[in-house]
């Protein structure tokens, strides 16, 4: 965010060290080596598959990018303090239902949005709650909620799907499938993600707290911190974000069936694993987030392309994720 | 040299377990007091109550002339006496800096926000470093330094609060030699700056290198109280085992 001033070895970084040069800092993160692996993957496959490097294929690898990435942006700072929230696909479908049946009932769409970010923020407070002060592991209970909030999900609708949206329905559509200066409307949400969870990661004192949980819990609370509110808080953001990728992608379906989100977790943990989180806590990145993002729908989308069954996706991606944890291993012996 | 701290017929049970019996202690200003004794003689539970940790169950603990109870290590802070939680207080993945200041960030204003103050908080830890003569990078990463370096980084977190007396719960249990000797240096640098330190060591070699003043503790009890010079590793060793009553 800012470069080193004049004070010799006294960049801002919280997590580099001093005596390195830009290019070397550049080389050592984690988001370059994946952008890179994006580029090498992307110019092998429009070498088999020339419709891979159309701008308009390019173009819907990073919106379907966007809704996963927003929710990983949403995951980091759970994972830093050394948490997991595998409820985020439940989350998803929990904001979705709401957000069919507030626009279902003849509702303006700013309550829609609202009520959503509502019940996402609702659905991480609940987990970070219980998480923080029933001392829980954090596996177990988004495991729990993971499944709570799928069966809320068939609960709620009655299995019924939501297509209509009363007022709202050019509005949703608008939001979630349409452009702005030529670029989809979820790309913005994704980038401005980004850029506010570094200022948060890097500029907050949030962010620091967050890093020093995932470092050294006890450390944390000896050193005053708010340990339980700090936790709480990162699972109510993670549940925020579910929120925003609802909406748009709403939007973008047109639908709301129950079982949107299924599995996404997965995919989102990938991602933010993928691009430098570390599951121990007291590492990860908002850019890496995002680029984790990209590279996971990149292979999804070259696989498909480039005409391998696509049941081949789960084995890629898992590779990958054993690569970046590898990278990262060696990345830290060389630091 | 004048009282900081005085303890009075301190006595401290854990059910039926006297872990401190009738302890009476001076702390003095810019003084090393090097605290020994067994395994469970009540070491680390006069240190807990001297930092606020635990309550006495009965006796007075003076601090600056009047009678305190402190509610806990947050309210010993404010009256200067500062613990060094040794590796439990450091966060491997933060930088030096971010650790002195961890809980105590310095904010700067950015439009309506308040932001972390890095430079400010890197400047300042470069001089607390510096005054500890320690060779410790503000902008480091704890991970990459060694068992000395995090001593200083524990003990630069001392040093914010301008405290006056320093607590250090067997600070050289679990480094090497080398590393011994640096924070021995920075224990002499404290000193050096007016403080007072306790100092809790198995390690006869340290405790005859920087104290001014050894206190042994038997079951619950000081056996001894005497300055360093008028002692002897042999007259201790006695102390300790119980080969030697008193002293
Ligand atoms: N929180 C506690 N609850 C119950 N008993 C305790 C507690 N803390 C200490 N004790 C007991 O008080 C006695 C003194 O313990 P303390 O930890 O002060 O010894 P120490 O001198 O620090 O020993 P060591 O050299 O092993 O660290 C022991 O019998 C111990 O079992
Ligand atoms: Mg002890």
């Amino acid at each position: 965010m800012s470069a080193p001033d004049d004070h010799p070895g006294m960049e801002i970084d919280l997590l580099k060290g001093s005596s390195r040069t830009l290019l070397n800092r550049v080389l050592l993160a984690q988001e370059t080596w994946i952008a890179i692996a994006i580029l090498v993957l992307g110019l092998v496959v429009s070498m088999i598959a020339p419709k891979f490097a159309t701008p308009g294929n390019l173009l819907n690898i990073f919106q379907n990018a966007c809704f996963i990435g927003i929710m990983a942006i949403g995951m980091t700072p759970v994972i830093i303090s050394g948490g997991i929230d595998i409820s985020v696909g439940s989350i998803l479908g929990m904001c979705g239902v709401t957000l069919g049946i507030v626009l279902n009932a003849d509702m303006p769409l700013v309550v829609g949005i609202a009520a959503t970010l509502a019940m996402g923020v609702l659905c991480g407070t609940v987990n970070g709650t219980i998480i923080a002060y029933v001392k829980l592991p954090p596996f177990i209970v988004t495991l729990a909620t993971l499944s709570i909030g799928r069966s809320l999900a068939l609960v709620l609708t009655n299995n019924q799907v939501f297509y209509e949206f009363g007022r709202a329905s050019d509005a949703i559509v608008a939001l979630g499938g349409g452009y702005t200066l030529g670029l989809p409307n979820v790309v913005y949400a994704l980038v401005i993600g980004v850029i506010v969870l570094h200022f948060l990661l890097t500029m907050s004192r949030w962010g620091r707290y967050l890093f020093a949980i995932g470092g050294n819990e006890p450390a944390a609370r000896l050193s005053g911190i708010p340990v339980d509110l700090i936790k709480i808080s990162a699972y109510a953001f993670s549940g925020f974000m579910v929120g925003v990728t609802a909406i748009f992608l709403v939007g973008w379906l047109g639908a709301v069936t129950n079982s949107i989100g299924t599995g996404y977790e997965l995919q989102v943990i990938a991602s933010t694993v993928i691009g430098g989180a570390s599951l121990t806590g007291g590492f990860g990145s908002a850019l890496g987030a995002g680029i984790g993002a990209i590279l996971v729908e990149t292979i999804r989308n070259a696989l498909l392309l480039a005409g391998v069954n696509p049941f081949w996706q789960g084995t890629f991606v898992g590779c990958f994720i054993l690569a970046a944890v590898l990278l990262e291993r060696i990345r830290s012996v060389r630091r | 040299m004048p009282v900081l701290a005085r303890l009075e017929h301190i006595v401290k049970d854990f059910g039926a377990v006297r872990a401190l019996d009738n302890v009476s202690l001076d702390i003095n200003e810019g003084e090393v007091l090097g605290l020994m004794g067994d395994n469970g003689a009540g070491k680390s539970t006069l240190v807990k109550t001297i930092a606020g940790n635990f309550q006495p169950t009965s006796g007075t603990y003076v601090l600056e002339g009047k009678s305190v109870q402190l509610s806990g290590p947050a309210d010993a802070r404010r009256h200067g006496i500062e613990v060094v939680y040794q590796d439990l207080a450091i966060c491997d993945n933060l930088t030096a800096s971010a650790n002195v200041f961890l809980g105590r960030e310095i904010m700067r204003q950015l439009g309506p926000l308040k932001v972390l103050d890095h430079k400010s908080m890197n400047t300042r830890s470069a001089e607390i470093f510096r005054e500890l003569k320690s060779e410790t990078r503000p902008a480091d990463l704890v991970v990459r330094m060694s068992g000395g370096q995090r001593q200083a980084v524990a003990i630069a977190r001392t040093r914010l609060a301008k405290s006056k007396i320093v607590l250090m719960d067997e600070p050289t249990a679990a480094i090497s030699v080398r590393q011994v000797a640096e924070v021995l240096a920075l224990i002499r640098r404290m000193k050096d700056q007016g403080l007072s330190v306790i100092l809790i060591s198995h390690r006869m070699p340290d405790v005859f290198e920087v104290c001014d003043r050894v206190v042994v503790m038997r079951r619950g009890r000081k056996v001894a109280d005497k300055p360093i010079a008028q002692s002897s590793p042999e007259e201790v060793t006695g102390l300790i085992t119980g080969a030697i009553q008193t002293a």
